[in-house]
């Protein structure tokens, strides 16, 4: 390629959080009118990467190279003015105002007197979404437009004419199908132009659709650039998780019982919300161990929540036990019989400034209500067995949960299920940033659970660990159920679905 | 030793404390403080005084308490208690055709009267409840309409008067005086005492510092938040509209404009001062009525001192960012490392 047409090179950049490497000697380059993909998963450091690039954070070594020549920016306003202009995922907009106003906002154009040039303004605004072959009433309050015309207006926005480089990131996350079209075809349209684009997506599909090159981050480490169509779907799966797919794995330490009887404990039709989750049908049994597998953004934590009923789906039928019932909140849930740790221990889990006993036994408290209050004595009884049986490490059940270990946490929050006795219990990331030792007994207490003939959802993004302990595994991809596994289940198996499932390509 | 650590741990050390070092204060430069006069069978003093003008402000920091640990605040309180007091006031009624100063009859019976003034405040609360956790406003605008509204809807009820009542039996809740005390401590003592119950022998009160540490887990955890925080809007309605009856049975009267005025920032002062974190989760009832106790005897003090009285809000205000400060959890990690030399409790477990 010829040298003229490098946009943006960034060379070597290096990124230290206190304890941590965000980013190590990572380069990217970016062509005049390319589409280019950073993909990565949970802690790659794509957003480390544009925050360096948009002046929003300070890099720790490196070059940034923007038309050949080094550039330094500080705020996001340098960058701006540089020509880097970034769109994020949540639209910062005003609803109530005109789609001009919103474009223009902090710099309209004046008169000579000193008031708003509204004609100037107008007409710019016109231009503006001309470019991205758009025709509307700029008079209009962007509130009345749908959220892909509101994103295209943020574009409009952030694109001035010295625009040279453009910073999508997750633009399509609320959009529908036909929202994400008319986005493209904008971003086909800046491309023309000659602008080059930076599209960070979880979606794999968008990303084969509208990237011309794929640039892959993984733990902070440039992996690999390439052209999207010398890479297939299953090479670039395998090397955002970082697993060789040569070495073919087979489990056997996969939790064997009597799996002949399927008992079905739940079952959902149609189960899905619109703009989160494409509708599913969706059976859980009795003593099996339901893995959900799938990409950082998958959807497979958001069908989690449906069935635990902490979103509410649309319309789906639901039956437990084969009573139909109406799960509309996490109590409704409680008491048909699950359990649910999620995915954010801090945020959704722990309530760290109560004690260990009041942890365990909120659930339980919980679904007794207010007059039915535990004796203190009995509390202390039921938290000590748990602290016994689940080995947490803590000098007393009236330790401020907050200061337990990670690990600890987790197996509190677990306790917390136990003691209601459930028969599904969710398990979204259960392993997520606890140690080794901590991770291998968790696992031995969901097999446990499973071989008393508890239903276990386990979610997790590490392939290998839900291929080791699911009977069956659901593989989620661009926020729809796209496959289902079973029997022998092992990690190629599932990188191959989310890879290949639905496509008219046969791979491997 | 382990066992004075931990009480010295507690919320309500802090306030204990000030209020001592007042308390002493006044031991060495107001003379009279301490006295105590009994007069009729009834005891007269300063510190009865503090105790008796504290009660409103006690009833206000009892319901207050549940809603901060919610985190949230209800600054509604000094109005429900004046539209309390204007309930009361109609339904006994002012009649100055009464002999000798009083009246023989109340308009309504008395239980009735009052039942219904604590209704209302209640259904007051329950209004704030409603608007704070089922429609999302933030605590603060939800309940600063009915601190505005509250004061008109209390005219509505008199009609834009003062209502004076002659009628006697009302006057003792703020006036009587039982084994040499006043009557109002007694109460005082009654409904705070039924609020310890209520918040630690059912289990409202784990579901209330749960909600107000995590409202997300909480709700992971099968519990209705959305309830529990409406329930401490109800129960703050409640101790407003006793504040409002009291102060109305206290005064003889019904001021709309007045009655209560100014009193849901002296209640949020006092939960604040009694070791209660704004942010909501654990929650002291007793630190609370230390903490209202502070607050006037601090008032009482002021003017025992002769302080002006257009001073007194400058003195409170210092006292105040004093203690502030002091519950910092920035000035209470400094003050340990000083205190002992060991790392805190945080740093023992969780390797």
């Amino acid at each position: 390629m010829p040298e003229e047409k490098v946009l943006l090179q960034m060379n070597n950049i290096v990124k230290i959080y206190p304890g941590v490497r965000a980013l190590n000697n990572v380069n990217f380059t970016l062509q005049k009118g390319e589409i280019h993909s950073l993909c990565g998963e949970n802690g790659a450091g794509k957003s480390t990467l544009i925050k360096i690039l948009t002046g929003a954070e300070p890099r720790d070594g490196g070059d940034i190279f923007l038309n050949g020549n080094p550039v330094f920016p500080k705020t996001p306003m340098d960058a701006q003015k540089l020509g880097v202009s970034t769109v994020y995922q949540e639209i910062n907009l005003c609803p109530n105002l005109s789609v001009a106003e919103n474009i223009f906002i902090g710099r309209q154009p004046r008169k000579k007197i000193g008031g708003i040039d509204w004609k100037k303004m107008n007409s710019l605004s016109e231009t503006a979404m001309a470019r991205l072959n758009i025709k509307m009433d700029v008079a209009d309050a962007l509130g009345e437009y749908s959220v892909a015309i509101q994103q295209m207006v943020a574009i409009a926005r952030a694109v001035d004419t010295n625009s040279k480089v453009l910073v999508l990131d997750e633009p399509t996350s609320s959009l529908d199908t036909k929202e994400v079209r008319q986005l493209f075809h904008a971003m086909r349209n800046l491309k023309k132009q000659g602008m080059g684009i930076i599209f960070i997506s979880h979606f794999i599909d968008q990303i084969y659709e509208i990237t011309d090159r794929v640039t892959i981050l993984r733990n902070g480490n440039y992996i690999d650039s390439r052209p999207i169509k010398d890479l297939p779907r299953m090479d670039l799966i395998s090397k955002m998780i970082g697993k060789d797919i040569a070495a073919g794995e087979s489990y056997k330490d996969r939790i064997d019982g009597e799996r002949t009887e399927k008992k079905k404990f739940y079952s959902a039709k149609n189960l899905g919300k619109r703009g989160v989750i494409s509708p599913s049908d969706i059976t859980i049994n009795y003593g099996e161990v339901l893995g959900f597998a799938g990409l950082l953004g998958c959807g497979r934590t958001e069908t989690a929540r449906l069935i635990f009923g902490i979103d509410r789906p649309d319309d789906a039928e639901i039956e437990i036990k084969g009573k139909k019932v109406k799960i509309n909140s996490p109590a409704d849930a409680i008491r048909q019989g699950m359990g649910f740790c999620p995915e954010d221990r801090k945020t959704d889990g722990i309530i760290a400034n109560l004690t260990v006993r009041e942890n365990i036994i909120l659930a339980l408290q919980g679904r007794e209500g207010i007059f039915k209050r535990i004796p203190l004595a009995r509390q202390v009884e039921i938290a000590n067995y748990y602290i016994k049986l689940l080995s947490i490490a803590t000098p007393s059940c009236e330790q401020l949960a907050g200061n337990l270990s990670g690990g600890n946490q987790q197996k509190v929050i677990l306790a917390r299920w136990l003691t209601i006795n459930p028969e599904l219990l969710l398990l979204d990331e259960p392993t997520r940033g606890i140690d080794v030792g901590a991770k291998a007994e968790i696992m031995n207490i969901v097999v446990r659970l499973s071989n008393e003939g508890k239903a276990i959802l386990f979610i997790s993004s590490e392939l290998d660990e839900v291929a080791r302990c699911s009977g069956r595994v659901l593989v989620f991809r661009d926020r729809s159920l796209i496959g289902e596994l079973e029997g022998e289940v092992s990690t190629r198996r599932i990188m191959e679905t989310i890879a290949y499932a639905g496509q008219e390509e046969a791979h491997g | 030793m382990d066992k004075i650590k931990a009480l010295l741990r507690r919320k309500e050390v802090l306030s204990i404390a000030a209020l001592s070092l007042l308390l002493l204060f006044n031991v060495f430069f107001t003379p009279g403080f301490f006295s105590l006069e009994l007069k009729e069978g009834h005891f007269y003093g300063s510190l009865i005084d503090v105790l008796k003008r504290g009660a409103p402000l006690m009833f206000m920091a009892i319901g207050m308490t549940f809603v901060i640990a919610t985190g949230s605040t209800d600054i509604s309180v000094g109005s429900v208690a004046a539209i309390a007091g204007a309930v009361a006031a109609q339904m006994i009624g002012g009649d100055f055709s009464a002999t000798a100063g009083t009246a023989a009859s109340s308009l309504t019976p008395l239980p009735l009267a009052i039942g219904a003034a604590l209704l209302t405040a209640t259904l007051c609360g329950v209004w704030n409840g409603f608007l704070v956790s089922y429609l999302g406003v933030q605590a603060l605008i939800a309940t600063l309409m009915l601190q505005v509204a509250g004061r008109g809807i209390a005219q509505l009820v008199t009609r834009g008067n003062v209502i004076t009542m002659y009628y006697k039996p009302f006057f003792e809740f703020g006036t009587g005086y039982f084994l040499g005390l006043p009557i109002c401590i007694y109460v005082v003592l009654a409904v705070a005492l039924i609020a310890y119950l209520f918040s630690k022998k059912t289990s409202y009160g784990l579901f209330l510092e749960s909600s107000g540490s995590n409202r997300s887990s909480t709700r992971y955890a099968g519990i209705k938040v959305q309830t529990m925080i409406w329930i401490a809007f109800a129960i703050s309605g409640l101790m407003a509209g006793i504040a409002g009856v009291l102060i109305a049975s206290e005064v003889k009267a019904a001021d709309a404009n007045n009655a209560g005025l100014n009193y849901e920032l002296d209640a949020i002062l006092a939960v604040v001062l009694g070791g209660n974190s704004m942010k909501g989760g654990r929650f002291s009832l007793a630190g609370s009525l230390i903490g209202a106790l502070l607050v006037q005897a601090l008032t009482t003090t002021i003017y025992m001192k002769g302080v002006p009285a257009q001073t007194i809000l400058v003195v409170k205000a210092v006292v105040v960012i004093l203690v502030g400060i002091i519950q910092t959890t920035n000035y209470r990690k400094l003050l340990a490392r000083f205190v002992k030399k060991q790392p805190s409790e945080a740093f023992e477990v969780g390797k």
